[in-house]
């Protein structure tokens, strides 16, 4: 029998440290239900949706209770719906987003990523709709997720894109001022895009990938935070020793869950993501991570370095633990959804370029910041420009999930709820980036992509 | 199918005698026991069969708890996959 220490550490992880699986999220191509007629389009898409995912909440429950392991959500995503409509003479695609949220209704899951266009390079027409229909449809539905990835380091930055992402994100926050600009926290602006990601509000099913798939999403910033804590004091060395150990075998956990899942609902098993990603409750926060490493407060000097030996640790725990480690597999690091982060926004240690500076090494972007409602929108796209090119030089994804709160300004706290946490009103510049934004065109890819 | 039950608590007289013959009376064979104390809290772990059984995996784990719920202490039972694929590779 396997030694009782091992047992009752596993256990402590998951009862006390909040160990758990994000999330489970079926990945489906919907590629096969392209018409030209957009209304027979959306009947193959709900029925492929809820035929592939009848039981999905089901064995995720199952698995849960089998195992003892808290699954957290069951999600989709399918393919970038633009490539889809694309070849219907629909207008707008509001409908399809309608569509899918009747979908995810009727499977029980509580979110479906895929409302998304990729348009790094140009767009296409079926891309232009889209995003023209991103500001309703994601007022007029509660569960779609959508994205859109406007630079990649093969092709450069769509500056285009990223010029209209601005006007895109202000009027979604318009849409739905009535419940704080929430729209955009569904929304995010990537680049260099991955197609098996499994977590929101980011995920799609790239074209690249199966019929059909299961990916996985573990999490566990209280499990590292705990396991550090009884290396207080020591060397570096053994920080990173003791994050790729822990690591290890979070990773461990959710390739078990994930091959459970792919047997149970006969669907091939694609990818485990590995992210520490946090929640707003005490003793799940990456920020804390950082604490613990030795920063005072998240955001003083130090964080970058502490972020990047963290980020790194996990991956080589992660990638050790099981060859298909996939999706961002890293650390998170969004403002609303993380204890630390509130508290050092709040504090003063934490502000938007010291959060850029932390993504150049930590897995995504700039995720879950609320600034204020009157933020100009050439200032927006100006920040995702910024971030992307971190992205396209760095040879990472990048990606932008912010929120202008219509009627909120500095001082001023939004509460959004659950797992979106609250975020209290960060500063952003006062300098206008108006005429660098205005100029249009594209950033040609950086120099090194050119490997072949 | 194994699976591993913990049993954590305030040490009584009964627990090791209460949750096998629980076990015993939903034909759950009990394969390999250890028991400890750990910090004054009673700590058992089984190792046990749930592959020859009528009742379901549901069914026993409700059973356990209310058991629990009765000798004061905390049940769990989970697939054994779960302890090994984090601690063995």
């Amino acid at each position: 029998m396997i030694n009782s220490y091992d047992i009752l550490e596993t256990i402590r992880m998951i009862e006390k440290e909040k160990l758990d699986i994000r999330t489970i999220t079926m990945g489906i191509s919907l590629l096969d239900c392209i018409s030209s007629d957009g209304r027979a389009a959306r009947e193959k898409i709900y029925d492929k949706i809820v035929t592939k995912a009848e039981n999905l909440v089901k064995v995720g429950e199952d698995i849960e209770k089998e195992y003892g392991i808290p699954i957290i959500h069951k999600r989709i995503s399918v393919t970038p719906i633009s490539l889809i409509a694309g070849a219907s003479d629909d207008k707008d695609y509001v409908e399809y987003a309608r569509t899918l949220d009747k979908a995810a209704d009727t499977v029980g899951v509580n979110f479906i990523g895929g409302f998304s266009a990729l348009v790094h390079k140009g767009y296409t027409k079926g891309d232009r709709i889209l995003i023209e229909s991103i500001p309703e449809a994601l007022s007029v539905t509660e569960k779609v997720c959508s994205s859109v990835n406007i630079g990649s380091s093969k092709a450069g930055i769509n500056m285009n894109a990223v010029k209209q992402m601005g006007k895109i994100i202000k009027s979604t926050a318009e849409l739905t001022r009535d419940k704080d600009g929430i729209g955009n926290a569904k929304f995010v602006v990537f680049a260099n895009a991955v197609e098996d990601n499994p977590f929101m509000a980011g995920a799609f099913h790239g074209v690249g990938e199966g019929e059909c798939v299961i990916n996985v999403g573990v999490s566990g910033p209280g499990v590292v935070k705990s396991a550090l804590e009884s290396v207080k004091g020591e060397s570096f060395d053994v920080v990173a020793e003791t994050i790729k150990k822990t690591s290890f075998k979070i990773t461990r956990m959710g390739q078990l869950v994930a091959k459970e899942a792919s047997k149970r609902l006969n669907v091939p098993f694609g990818i485990v993501d590995l992210s520490l990603a946090p929640t707003p409750f005490v003793g799940d926060s990456v920020a804390h991570i950082l604490e613990e490493i030795g920063i005072e407060s998240c955001g003083a000097p130090g964080t970058t370095a502490a972020l990047a030996l963290l980020n790194d640790a996990v991956k080589k725990g992660g990638v050790m633990a099981y060859s298909h480690v996939g999706g961002l597999s890293g650390a998170f690091i969004p403002v609303s959804e993380d204890i630390g982060m509130i508290n050092a926004v709040v504090k003063g240690s934490l502000n938007i370029e010291k959060l850029e500076a932390m993504t150049c090494v930590c897995s995504v972007g700039l995720d879950m910041i609320a600034i204020p409602g009157d933020t100009p929108e050439e200032t927006i796209s100006a920040i995702i420009a910024d971030e992307a090119a971190i992205g396209v030089v760095n040879n990472k994804t990048t990606a932008v999930r912010i929120i202008p709160v219509p009627g909120k300004t500095i001082g001023d706290t939004v509460e959004f709820g659950g797992l979106l946490g609250r975020a209290p009103i960060m500063a952003v510049s006062k300098f206008s980036s108006a005429d660098f934004v205005n100029r249009g065109g594209r950033i040609p890819a950086p120099i090194h992509s050119f490997k072949n | 199918m194994r699976a591993i039950i913990t049993v954590i608590g305030k040490d009584k007289v009964g627990i090791i005698a209460g949750v096998s013959s629980e076990l015993s009376s939903m034909g759950v064979n009990i394969l390999d026991i250890s028991q400890t104390i750990i910090q004054e809290y009673f700590t058992m772990i089984m190792l046990v069969d749930i592959g020859k059984t009528n009742v379901s995996f549901d069914g026993i784990k409700d059973a356990l708890n209310k058991k629990g719920e009765e000798l004061g202490v905390s049940i769990r039972i989970q697939h054994e996959e779960i302890f090994e694929s984090m601690h063995r590779i």
